[in-house]
């Protein structure tokens, strides 16, 4: 009895902590001027998140979220902010739509309430038996979701693969170079009027973001 | 009625104390910033960053539900989720990296050049 009481709290406390973590990060995102320390607000959330999976047994998907997310997605983003150098603070004083972010905030507010009124209904399904099959029962988390991942969803996760090469050559096409004097180089600047030189060809190849 | 008792039921079978609603309204809220902050900031890569935070807290919504239903799809979908975002991170960053090296401090209104 004793133990049920506290591996009780434990869920409470692991639980409370983790959504104040995300829930800081997110606002940091959102608040901070600078990108970098939104990037490092944004690892906060992800991480945040991560124990909340964890929390619900999703053991597998914790581990990508911090390995992928965390480690490669962020990585590109902290990737493409040092390489383009716009690590500097956001003119916010610029604001072309007036009442644009007060706007903003009542339709946060607005979808926050709708949210509410939502987690009020207490049923959320129509009780049809699971098709994927059962998160409980004998066996680990990454069994059941390989086992589900490579019968029941193996169409769908054959095609990520041709959505992954697809985007690993968007990536390259996009931040190829064109050869000047072509259509589309350096040569013929749509808005030269304030384009600075352009930065040394980056290349953020896809090669971060194995899945 | 009878339907939320097993629902609660299996949510005891995955020792998991806290309820399920607790969980989604960390995903609501989580979803709500990222809306709003999609809105307010003109900083593309900023506005890009508060797309990953509504994708994020819909996988938290899915892996809620999954536990909730006790059904491993929800697990399933996650994974597709986090694999299009990877695919969608890739691309979009190629895209800003392609428009800031024709023009410097781009802010998202800069994109009315692309009127035709």
């Amino acid at each position: 009895m004793l133990l049920a009481t506290t591996t009780h709290y434990a869920d409470w406390i692991v639980f409370l902590l983790a959504a104040v973590i995300a829930v800081a990060g997110s606002i940091g995102v959102v608040t901070s001027r600078h990108p970098v320390h939104s990037v490092l607000f944004l690892i906060q959330t992800l991480f945040g998140v991560a124990i909340l999976f964890v929390a619900q047994g999703a053991h597998f998907l914790a581990a990508v979220q911090v390995i992928v997310y965390a480690g490669a997605i962020v990585v590109l983003f902290l990737f493409v902010i040092m390489l383009l150098g716009v690590d500097r603070a956001e003119a916010r004083a610029a604001d072309p739509f007036r009442g644009q972010r007060p706007l903003a905030l009542l339709v946060g507010v607005i979808g926050l309430a709708e949210f509410g009124l939502l987690l009020r209904s207490t049923t959320w399904s129509t009780g049809a038996k699971s098709v994927a099959g059962p998160l409980s029962g004998p066996g680990s988390n990454v069994e059941k979701l390989g086992r589900s991942l490579f019968t029941t969803y193996l169409l769908p996760f054959e095609v990520t693969s041709a959505l992954l090469v697809i985007a690993v050559v968007a990536a390259v096409i996009l931040t190829k170079r064109p050869p000047p004097g072509e259509p589309g180089g350096d040569a013929e600047n749509l808005d030269t009027v304030d384009a600075v030189e352009p930065v040394p060809a980056p290349s953020p190849t896809a090669d971060d973001v194995k899945v | 009625m009878a339907e939320s008792g097993t629902h609660r039921a299996n949510a005891r079978s995955a020792a998991v104390s806290v309820p399920g609603a607790w969980y989604l309204s960390v995903a609501a809220v989580l979803f709500t910033i990222g809306a709003v902050g999609l809105l307010v900031r003109r900083n593309i890569l900023i506005m890009f960053m508060c797309v990953e935070l509504m994708l994020n807290a819909v996988n938290l919504t899915f892996v809620t539900f999954a536990r909730m239903l006790d059904d491993i799809g929800g697990q399933s979908l996650v994974f597709f989720v986090m694999v299009v975002a990877a695919a969608e991170v890739v691309v979009g960053l190629g895209i800003i990296v392609a428009i800031f090296r024709r023009r410097a401090d781009a802010t998202a209104d800069d994109f009315h050049i692309l009127k035709g």
